[in-house]
């Protein structure tokens, strides 16, 4: 079964909901760039393509509310960057649920977020709200060789310093740890200061704004 | 029904995109043609018994091999979610798949019709039991689709689909042969559930209301056990 061929009998078999016209055919493939492919076999298409033809059939019918799950999924940066540039096109006119892992994608694309962790909502508002409610918590990256077990004991009695947030080792000797920061304050000298103190060596220090990533974290991770 | 219609034809469209169903109609007409003629030539009278004798055994096999796909298919590729998303109910799916499956073996059967013009140019052939050899075909064909259309919901293996309806019309072909082995009672429901004993009866051109009752409750029964078996994906 041929592409054309499948997103006419998808519209056939929604007449009740939709409109019955050529010229919409003509406009879904329009928006969804199928016109190369037309006269394709569904199986010979890339995966990029079949999601197309998916959003071509999920669209034939002019609906009100899109629901996507993991649209991106699966396809290469040209291709999430297409489909990313069409669900803001159709964004624009609908409103489309989506449903994503891809952090920087919904942060991106998406107007409200909510984050549902173990089936409950923990987190909704627009993308700048979670951020704002999060801010002043700022998070400090660092880079710490030597003397690991003695630094990340005392890291957290540093004054303005809350707590780590996580803690990887890089190799041997060296490790990378976010914590967390007291609303309000910079504690970048005092953990430098404590670096000194310990006889640990600084690698790297970064201040880090709290992205969605983070929120997403914090709020799923609490148990 | 609008949507079975345009469903059914999506679904005899798709036998013709592959080769199913160019070597399903050949070979069957192949087999036929050869059973049929052999018959013809030992028998020397012009009758379609021997063809319709024929057509029930080689059906044993077309059948479950044309069915086996109609569901398995859509559940290994994950295809009958986008089915189920359509506003369609699912025993107007069923319907759809069964009726295009239906029409192609139908088709396939009509085209044997040549074999009757042979004999009515040779000899005279009885009318009634012609047409009702035909009508009787036709039903068995229900029957036996119905069957396979409910192995291939069962199951994700078309393989799987294509074995267990065999062994399901199998097992109501030989009924008749094996009710010698039972008491009195048991053997006549056997007789009943046999396709055979009722086949026997329309062939002769006799149509009798108990042997269609037959098969369309045949049909609805397995037609009835798909709808179940697609909405058991709901069970919790």
């Amino acid at each position: 079964m041929n592409v054309l061929d499948y997103i006419k009998f998808m519209q056939s078999m929604r007449w009740e909901e939709g409109i019955i016209n050529g010229r919409r055919i003509e406009e879904v493939i329009e928006i969804c760039g199928l016109g190369d492919v037309l006269q394709k076999n569904n199986g010979e298409l890339s995966k990029g393509y079949r999601q197309r033809v998916g959003l071509a059939q999920a669209l034939i019918h002019d609906p009100e509310i899109l629901i996507l799950d993991e649209p991106t999924a699966g396809l290469d940066p040209n291709q999430i960057i297409e489909i990313r540039n069409l669900i803001r096109k159709l964004g624009s006119q609908k409103t489309i649920i989506l449903c994503s892992h891809i952090l920087p994608e919904v942060e991106a694309t998406c107007n409200r977020v909510l984050i549902i962790s173990r089936g409950k909502i923990v987190a909704d508002g627009s993308p700048t709200q979670l951020q704002a409610s999060f801010e002043g918590k700022g998070i400090l990256t660092l880079q710490i060789k030597n003397n690991l077990d003695t630094f990340s004991e005392k890291i957290t009695s540093v004054p303005g310093i809350e707590r780590i947030i996580s803690s990887e080792p890089v190799s041997d000797n060296l490790v990378e740890m976010h914590v967390e920061t007291v609303k309000g304050t910079d504690p970048r000298e005092n953990v430098f200061r404590l670096c000194m103190e310990t006889d640990s060596v600084l690698m790297e220090m970064k201040r880090v704004e709290t992205s969605l990533e983070d929120i997403f974290r914090e709020l799923t991770q609490k148990e | 029904m609008h949507q079975i219609l345009i469903l059914a034809r999506k679904e005899f469209r798709s036998y013709f995109d592959s080769p199913v169903a160019y070597v399903v109609i050949t070979l069957f007409l192949l087999i036929a043609g050869w059973q049929f003629s052999t018959a013809l030539f030992l028998s020397n009278t012009a009758d379609l018994r021997s063809l319709f004798n024929m057509q029930r055994f080689i059906l044993l096999f077309f059948i479950p091999a044309l069915s086996m796909r109609l569901i398995s298919e859509e559940k290994r590729l994950g295809t009958i979610e986008l089915l189920m998303t359509l506003p369609i109910k699912d025993w107007q799916l069923v319907l759809g798949k069964f009726l295009a499956a239906y029409l192609l073996v139908a088709i396939t059967i009509f085209l044997t019709l040549i074999h009757y013009i042979t004999i009515s140019i040779l000899g005279e052939p009885d009318l009634g039991a012609a047409v009702g050899g035909y009508l009787g075909i036709i039903l068995i064909v229900g029957v036996y689709l119905s069957i396979g259309i409910f192995t291939s919901s069962l199951t994700q293996n078309q393989i799987v689909a294509f074995i267990v309806a065999f062994v399901i019309i199998f097992t109501l072909f030989i009924l008749r042969s094996v009710i010698v082995f039972f008491p009195g009672f048991i053997a006549s429901i056997l007789e009943y559930l046999s396709i055979d004993y009722h086949f026997d009866n329309i062939a002769r051109g006799v149509i009798d209301s108990r042997d269609l009752i037959y098969y369309f409750s045949m049909m609805f029964l397995f037609l009835f056990l798909t709808v179940q078996s697609l909405e058991s994906r709901k069970w919790k």
